[in-house]
């Protein structure tokens, strides 16, 4: 940094309002940690003290792993969250291409009706979808949460990627067809791979929603052996006693793979972010 | 044989129509320039050879095949771009070698040709590099490259030196002229620079709002333009066009000068007043407002100690100076 950009105090205060924003949006994350770790007792007594030698206990995480199937959720959430987003990626990143790339009637018409499902929400169509899946039989499948969660994500998908799409240099693609790549050659391994920040930004914005969702789960997969994390730690909150350990405990570690996840798109999503801004 | 020929080529997009009944024919080993001003179609001329637009009517002859529904890479074309269109995660080497690759050469074939044009743009050392490693001169020399390693009938141009310093500018246009001359390959070649035009060219065509307007080498466009619009934009400084400065002229017809064809002379036609001097060391332009108040450019050989506000009297040749009329078309019994 040279000092003609920045001075001193500027810094200072750009950097106490942006550590004061992390605690606060970290502070709830937190508290769940340390109460995961906490005797029931404790965490009633001073829920924001840290645990230790009296108050330390594992009862929630030995609660949680003993009873119900918790590997079981968290492999259905996984395969929902990944299926999902590969599908929202594939499909998504297609139709956009479709609208950046090609000249056809109904371009603008077709990609504003895309856009349409950015500003409806899915669970107006709750009943309908439901009706849907029973009449086809996919209630309490997993098949169920991933095409709703396709529909859900592609909208949002779309937009984000036709505008980078329509990015890429022309002379590239020309390039490509010069060549003799076909369309989808062009599409693999030309655009794809130019748009990657593009992918990460859709991925992360949309693995979040999908992994934390209670709604779907709730009303299309209620049964025991597709039941998703969120829905899965759900059976220790009872309407008169909750189990406060067990679903700490199961917060706790259904943070983890999203975490993970981000960290690896983490990069990436940053750069899709910033570069429209920045360049 | 020719290499090229089009006939009746039309091309709307919508309702704008882009080009307009083009007729063309490029002979084997010819260099074409397309040339005009941006907007007047080139480019997509260019794009409709190439068959990354449809020709919206008309025929198009490649080598004596008719190509209208021929895919761009069966063509047997080979183009280079004005932003280069290096595949970016792909060596040098891959770059080249991708065209031929997908045609299925074997791999020797593939090999054998990339290292010759390797060699011939002087690229070897950078066999393993990536695009983003190379600078712009370089990596316009990979994507001619990819184009020679095709062998193609027909080489497309596209800009290719806009993007390029004005001294590397200069360097590749000599490489590519002596590519033309070692390639013996017809070439078609989209620049809006005039100089590009005039240096390269077998045959010039200027282009304007999709038509051609004249087809010629750079001399005969140069000495005898068919109208106003080619007259003012090959020749730099470009020419003077005059209507009330030069006594004698008939109302509504202009007179065309260029530059190199005035001089100051004691008993010259037009007097005026210099508004501002460019001393280039070889040569010194003289901007000049005439009494009638026109506003023209004297091209004077040399350094000349004239100075801004110094009134001169310029005269020129009247057999080197061109007349139009008022439709901006030449008259030519006037001429000499």
């Amino acid at each position: 940094m040279t000092k003609a950009r920045s001075s001193l105090s500027t810094k200072t205060t750009m950097h106490a309002v942006l550590i004061v924003y992390t605690i606060i949006a970290l502070f709830p994350v937190f508290v769940i940690l340390i109460n995961s770790f906490k005797s029931r007792r404790a965490i009633f007594r001073d829920p924001l003290g840290l645990p230790n030698e009296e108050t330390f206990s594992l009862i929630g995480y030995q609660t949680v792993l003993k009873q119900g199937d918790f590997f079981l959720y968290f492999q259905n959430s996984m395969i929902v969250t990944v299926v999902s987003l590969a599908l929202i990626l594939l499909f998504g990143a297609m139709a956009a291409f479709a609208l950046a790339e090609y000249r056809f009637k109904g371009n603008t018409l077709m990609g504003l009706y895309l856009a349409l499902g950015i500003m409806i929400p899915i669970r107006i169509g709750t009943v309908a979808i439901l009706e849907m899946m029973v009449s086809t039989g996919l209630v309490n499948t997993l098949t169920a949460l991933i095409l709703v969660y396709t529909a859900q994500g592609l909208p949002l998908a779309v937009f984000i990627l036709s505008e980078f799409m329509k990015g890429v240099s022309d002379d590239l693609k020309n390039a490509g067809r010069i060549d003799g790549l076909s369309e989808y050659k062009i599409f693999f391994r030309l655009v794809l791979p130019l748009v990657r920040p593009a992918m990460a930004t859709v991925a992360v914005f949309n693995m979040i929603p999908i992994w934390n969702d209670l709604w779907f789960p709730l009303i299309l997969a209620p049964a025991e052996e597709v039941k998703t994390l969120t829905l899965g730690s759900q059976v220790f909150i009872g309407q008169f006693v909750t189990d406060w350990n067990a679903v700490l405990s199961a917060l706790s570690m259904a943070i983890l793979p999203v975490m993970i996840l981000y960290v690896i798109f983490s990069r990436q999503l940053i750069r899709g972010i910033t570069s429209g801004a920045v360049k | 044989m020719t290499a090229l020929k089009l006939e009746n080529v039309n091309k709307s997009f919508g309702p704008v129509h882009v080009l307009k009944d083009i007729n063309l024919e490029v002979e084997d080993g010819e260099f074409v320039v397309f040339v005009g001003p941006s907007g007047c179609g080139k480019s997509t001329l260019l794009r409709v050879i190439a068959g990354l637009e449809d020709a919206s009517s008309g025929t198009i002859r490649i080598g004596g095949e008719v190509v209208n529904s021929v895919p761009p890479a069966k063509r047997g074309i080979a183009m280079v771009f004005q932003s280069y269109a290096l595949y970016p995660h792909l060596t040098v080497r891959d770059n080249m070698g991708l065209g031929l690759k997908q045609e299925g050469q074997p791999k020797d074939v593939v090999d054998a040709r990339v290292s010759k044009a390797s060699k011939m743009l002087d690229l070897e050392q950078y066999a393993q590099r990536r695009p983003a490693e190379l600078s712009g001169g370089q990596r316009q020399r990979v994507a001619i490259g990819r184009a020679i390693v095709r062998e193609p009938k027909l080489f497309l141009f596209d800009e290719p030196l806009s993007n390029l310093d004005a001294a590397l500018r200069m360097n590749t246009r000599v490489e590519i002229a002596e590519l033309h001359r070692t390639l013996a390959a017809s070439m078609i070649y989209v620049t809006h620079d005039q100089i590009e035009a005039m240096t390269l060219a077998d045959k010039i065509v200027v282009l304007r709002d999709g038509r051609i307007e004249q087809v010629g080498s750079p001399m005969e466009l140069y000495n005898n333009p068919a109208n106003r619009f080619v007259a003012s934009f090959l020749g730099s400084p470009s020419m003077n066009f005059l209507e009330r400065s030069v006594p004698g002229l008939p109302a509504g017809q202009t007179i065309g000068i260029r530059p190199e064809h005035l001089g100051l002379r004691e008993d010259g036609q037009i007097f005026g007043k210099v508004t501002h001097v460019e001393r280039l060391g070889g040569d010194t332009n003289l901007l000049v407002q005439t009494g009638q108040g026109e506003i023209m450019t004297v091209r004077l050989f040399g350094q000349d100690p004239t100075e801004v506000g110094d009134e001169i009297r310029v005269g020129f040749d009247p057999a080197c100076a061109f007349y139009f009329d008022a439709q901006q078309e030449r008259i030519f019994q006037q001429a000499a």
